[in-house]
């Protein structure tokens, strides 16, 4: 955390950036919120980066980008990918951002560390490997990998999309043992029937708060099409089971061959749904259908929905492909 | 058929202006039969199907969605049928991992040639869907009359 | 608040024999909106069609549904009826109740209800639809034809004949392309020059053509009726309007070891020269590649001799920007490179040749004024063998999957000629198919076995192996007679598959018209449309194509000029009204939409939106180019957010549809 914030002083003090969007405490010991530091001291004082800075902060650019002066930003390896294929969007003004990409070995699922303690928590010391956790009948442990956000324990990649202005500490691999497909094909493994009850226990918690789609990169809309009435689906509440079903597909239907896995609309559901199966499970199918794509890394390559080879398979390859009847 | 009689499945089916409207008008000119439960949707390419629309015709009541376009390669629009091969390959993967019957919706290549193709399919379609009974996972409830 | 007038058509019998037809009329006269619902014995007739113009006129109609047949076949008609009485034409709907209800359906009752089903869908579409006005922009009267090929000549030369101007761009210092490199022709064997050449002076006298050549489209913008193309015109170091083609700079010229691609490298030209003698436009071109002059300043020759003062050594590229209403493709091809094939030994062996460089060997104007003569001793062949489809219908990476077509007949011909003028000369020819589909082909070829005794073998060469003497021998199989052959042989020629040229793909990238694997460019429909690409404004003509011999080539230039034509005596295009459209509002300027659209009608710019706070945010907005647009609506799906949508099957009226269909 230290080198960030001699980097960030040092592009505030060069005249590389006017602003940095960075992290910072929130209102619990385990929250951290985002800001936009104007200046080296504010920046100094308040930014943190440590476990619970699971926050992308790509998305913030597309607005940020937009004003005048320029604006710093640190990356985690999967915020680049949200970054990067912003840029390809043309929704992230580059000239306007400098970008600094750093490491990352995981952040904390801070809900599950604040359930796994009885006592209320009023300070969260991150060394690494370990969480020291002050409650006021005195402090305990956790080892940090016990309670990872699930985006980063099946993390895909440590290594940075391309476009970032600079690294600090070493620039990662790919995950090659990534795991981020086993839950996917253990629902494709179920008969449609067990698969039709696991989501409707899943969706039917779904309160259409919008936190997924407001989190979302990729859900960046100017105006999104449940917003509009023009649009013909647009729904403000979840009033029953097909208004849960289609808005998870539009949405994950919506950001297909453009989510880049960040994980964030997981992360931030109040009601714990993993709504990263369904964007997952397109990229799944993207991948073994159309080959390997990963949203973001490559600035020249066609989206899978907005390409197409002669040789495609038909759609009736679902009829095969698709789990047990 | 044991299959219960009663039973008459709602079909929506998109069909592209250029190709399978004109095998649907074809199966028409050549009186070649199959259910008046199918009821045709007209539009310009099978690249003009949006997924909401397919998901609409379930929230609505619909038993089975088929889209009808151009065989690959020759497409009106050149490369049309190519992008919504892609879409609806998805979509309906995508379905049937929420646990949706996915013989309730296919996708069928049919040229202005081809009527006795569009009816073969409509027949087959049909059948398949009424087999399969209701659409009862995906429907609003609110729709109902 | 609608007013809808439905109006149910009997269609004598067809309709009203299976759907109750008052029935329909009835029901759908109840529908909310619709003001009246009449049934008639044919909606199409003149009276069927005063009795809509008369609803029209008096219950001042907002919407049209006619229940009739599919409206493939009378949607024109009641559009055209619905505009004589004030109702825009776009503000009719049809039902299909024949093809899709009444023929199909052999239940009265069944056919009953869907009918008034398909009526309610319409009248649920009706309401939302809007007024479209067909836009219209106007035609440049002027025809770019890139190539100056058999086929761009022709096209250039009909066009012309119609009174239109037309620009011919050639990349080559002469216009001709591979016709005048040709000897004789099939199936009548005339000399290709001496019907060639006339319509390459043809071209340079009419006033309506004007030729650049050693000129390349550089770039391309704007639609069908109003292209702007930027062309090239290279330095050819030597002022065409003061050349006169004396030739005698090409005489003097000190640098004499050019290859001269003119006779494929078989002998050589100098570094100043005029490609062949019948070349059009017929002035010399230095070649700055060789040109001592222009690669260490010593010489300057060619510019004493000149008596016209011709010479420019000092000449840069210069550009030249003109509008066009229509642009025709006619690029043309290029055998293959065949290096790959090494079991031919074309590389190791000069007396291996392709037919190409046959033709040039055979050709009076070529390196041995005539007599075919072996390249590498100039000694008279004796046994020639011919290999067919060396890289046509090929199933590996080396050659082509495509059959090339012209090959089976210019063999023939060369075997023939080759019988003629030297018969004794022993003439094998080797192939897997001999493809003699066209008018006096069959009997061509058959000649050529029968009269000329060339003896066609049915199998494959496996190898060739050049001796230490220049022959070759030639290890092939005969599959007829199930034996091995082996003949030594004086020559071999290869009959190269053919290719379009090089040039093609970033032409069609320019032009943003469609071309298959093989980059042969895509015709808009394969039977119904066979010279225009789908991309509007965009013809075809040649091999460009697809492979074509010369009598195709001809007519398809001529079909692709009447094409050409057909556009260019409109004033105006009327533009589909169906097309996309982008709402500013929503668009978030993604570029999605700009990938899926075939006709590169969408484009981008920066558009100031003011903000509640009255500040100005600069946001990318997608533009859809209507005249452009065909209205598939690719776009209207690959856009997330909703901004883009098609006029007359836009989403909400979809969606009603399937409302209407699902009550």
């Amino acid at each position: 955390m230290q080198e960030l914030i001699k980097k960030g002083k040092e592009l505030f003090a060069n005249g590389t950036v006017d602003r940095i969007i960075g992290w910072t405490r929130g209102e619990l010991p385990y929250d951290r919120e985002i800001r936009v530091f104007r200046c080296a001291e504010c920046f100094e004082k308040d930014f943190v980066y440590d476990a619970f800075c699971g926050a992308n902060l790509s998305k913030y650019l597309i607005e940020e980008s937009g004003k005048e002066g320029k604006i710093g930003v640190f990356l985690k390896p999967c915020d680049s990918y949200s970054f990067a294929q912003l840029i390809k969007e043309h929704r992230i003004k580059k000239e306007n951002v400098y970008a600094v990409a750093i490491e990352c070995y995981g952040k904390c699922d801070s809900r599950a560390l604040a359930d796994s303690v009885e006592d209320a928590i009023y300070w969260i010391t991150d060394n690494g490997p370990e969480l020291k956790i002050d409650t006021v009948s005195g402090a305990v442990v956790r080892n940090t990998y016990d309670y990872m956000l699930e985006k980063c324990a099946a993390c895909k990649t440590k290594k940075h999309a391309p476009g970032c202005d600079e690294t600090i500490g070493d620039e990662g691999e790919k995950v090659d043992d990534c795991t981020r497909f086993d839950i996917v094909a253990k629902l494709e493994a179920m008969t449609p029937e067990e698969r039709f009850a696991f989501w409707r226990g899943e969706l039917s918690r779904c309160i259409r708060c919008n936190a997924c789609r407001n989190v979302c990169p990729a859900c960046s809309c100017e105006h999104c099409v449940f917003d509009n009435p023009a649009s013909g689906i647009s729904q403000k509440a979840a009033a029953d089971s097909f208004e849960e079903n289609n808005f998870h597909i539009i949405r994950a239907f919506h950001v297909a061959g453009r989510c880049t896995d960040c994980g964030e609309c997981s992360r931030v559901c109040p009601q714990h749904i993993p709504l990263h199966l369904l964007n997952r499970k397109f990229i799944k199918d993207i991948n073994e259908l159309y080959g390997e794509y990963q949203a973001g890394e490559n600035p020249d390559e066609r989206a899978p929905l907005t390409n197409y080879t002669k040789a495609d398979c038909e759609p009736s390859v679902v009829y095969k492909r698709g789990g047990k009847n | 058929m044991s299959v219960n009689n009663e039973f008459r499945p709602k079909i929506v089916a998109f069909c592209c202006n250029w190709c399978s409207y004109a095998g649907a008008d074809l199966a028409g000119t050549n009186r070649l039969q199959y259910p008046a439960d199918v009821k045709i949707i007209r539009v310009p390419c099978s690249c003009r199907v949006n997924p909401m629309f397919i998901l609409r015709a379930f929230q609505r009541g619909a038993d089975g969605v088929i889209l009808c376009g151009c065989h690959p390669g020759d497409c009106h629009y050149t490369s049309g049928n190519y992008f919504a091969r892609r879409r609806m390959t998805l979509l309906f993967s995508m379905l049937d991992y929420l646990g949706i019957e996915k013989e309730r919706t296919r996708v069928e290549w049919v040229s202005a040639a081809e009527g006795a193709k569009f009816a073969a399919t409509m027949n087959d379609f049909v059948d398949t869907v009424t087999k399969l009974g209701p659409n009862r996972r995906l429907e609003d409830l609110r729709c109902k009359n | 608040m609608n007013r809808i007038g439905v109006f149910v058509c009997h269609c004598g019998t067809n309709i009203a024999a299976t759907v109750d037809v008052h029935r329909v009329a009835e029901t759908l006269g109840k529908e909310p909106s619709v003001v009246i619902a009449k049934d008639y014995q044919y909606m199409c007739s003149e009276a069927g069609q005063n009795m809509i113009k008369d609803a029209i006129r008096e219950y001042g109609l907002t919407g049209l549904v006619v229940c009739s047949c599919s409206p493939r076949m009378h949607e024109a008609t009641f559009r055209k009826a619905a505009a004589s009485a004030g109702l825009n034409p776009y503000l009719v709907e049809i039902a299909n109740i024949r093809e899709q209800d009444s023929w199909i359906h052999k239940d009265i009752e069944e056919a009953t209800e869907k009918a008034v089903i398909l009526g309610r869908t319409a009248i649920a579409k009706v309401q939302l639809n809007t007024p479209l006005t067909a836009g219209e922009s106007p035609v440049t009267k002027r025809a770019l034809v890139i190539g100056g090929g058999i086929a761009g000549i022709q096209t250039a030369l009909d066009i012309a004949e119609a009174g239109f101007e037309v620009d011919i761009v050639e990349k080559q210092p002469t216009i001709g392309g591979k016709m005048a490199q040709i000897d004789k022709t099939f199936p009548t064997l005339d000399c290709a020059a001496c019907i060639l050449t006339p319509k390459m002076v043809d071209c340079a006298q009419n006033d309506k053509i004007t030729i650049y050549s050693y000129s390349e489209v550089a770039a391309v913008s704007g639609f069908v009726g109003n292209f702007s193309v930027k062309i090239k015109r290279k330095a050819r170091f030597v002022d065409e309007t003061k050349c006169t083609g004396c030739g005698l700079c090409t005489e003097k010229c000190p640098q004499k070891k050019v290859p001269n691609e003119f006779n494929l490298g078989l002998d050589n030209r100098r570094a100043i020269y005029i490609p062949f003698a019948q070349a059009v436009p017929k002035v010399a071109t230095i070649d700055p590649d060789y040109c001592n002059m222009l690669k260490n300043g010593k010489c300057g020759v060619c510019a004493k001799v000149c008596g016209a003062q011709a010479i420019d050594y000092k000449a840069q590229d210069t550009y030249v920007e003109q509008q066009y209403g229509a642009i025709v493709v006619a690029t043309g091809f290029n055998p293959i490179n065949i290096d790959a094939y090494d079991e031919y030994a074309y590389s190791q062996s000069q007396n291996v040749v392709t037919s190409l460089e046959l033709e040039r060997l055979m050709n009076a104007a070529g390196p041995n004024g005539g007599t075919l003569l072996r390249p590498s001793d100039k000694k008279h062949p004796k046994t020639i063998v011919f290999v067919q489809c060396v890289g046509s219908r090929c199933d590996d990476s080396r050659g082509k999957g495509y059959c090339s077509k012209i090959c089976c007949m210019y063999t023939a011909k060369h075997a023939m000629l080759i019988r003629e003028k030297y018969p004794d000369t022993n003439v094998y020819v080797f192939y897997i198919d001999v493809r003699t589909p066209g008018k006096n082909f069959d009997e061509f070829y058959r000649r050529a076995v029968e009269q000329y005794n060339v003896h066609y073998v049915k199998g494959q060469v496996g190898k060739v192996v050049p001796k230490s003497d220049g022959n070759l021998i030639v290890y092939g199989s005969d599959l007829i007679e199930g034996k091995r052959l082996v003949i030594d042989a004086d020559m071999v020629v290869l009959a190269a598959a053919i290719e379009p040229d090089k040039s093609a793909r970033s032409i069609a990238t320019m032009l943003t018209a469609s071309m298959d694997t093989n980059d042969f460019f895509t015709e808009a429909h394969p039977k119904l449309r066979p010279v225009e690409s789908p991309t509007a404004g965009i013809f075809l003509s040649g091999v460009c194509q697809g492979p074509k011999d010369i009598p195709e080539t001809v007519a398809q230039a001529t079909a692709c000029a009447g094409k050409v034509i057909g556009l260019l005596v409109k004033d105006k295009l009327t533009c589909n009204p169906c097309v996309a459209h982008s709402d500013e509002l929503m668009c978030n300027g993604c570029s999605s939409c700009e990938k899926v659209c075939p006709y590169g009608a969408i484009t981008y710019e920066e558009k100031g939106f003011r903000q509640p706070d009255r500040t100005t945010k600069m946001r990318r907005v997608a533009i859809v180019n209507e005249a452009v647009c065909q209205g598939c609506g690719a776009c209207t799906v690959a856009c997330p957010s909703g901004a883009m949508d098609l006029k007359g099957f836009a989403n909400k009226q979809i969606m009603a549809e399937v409302d209407a269909i699902c009550l």
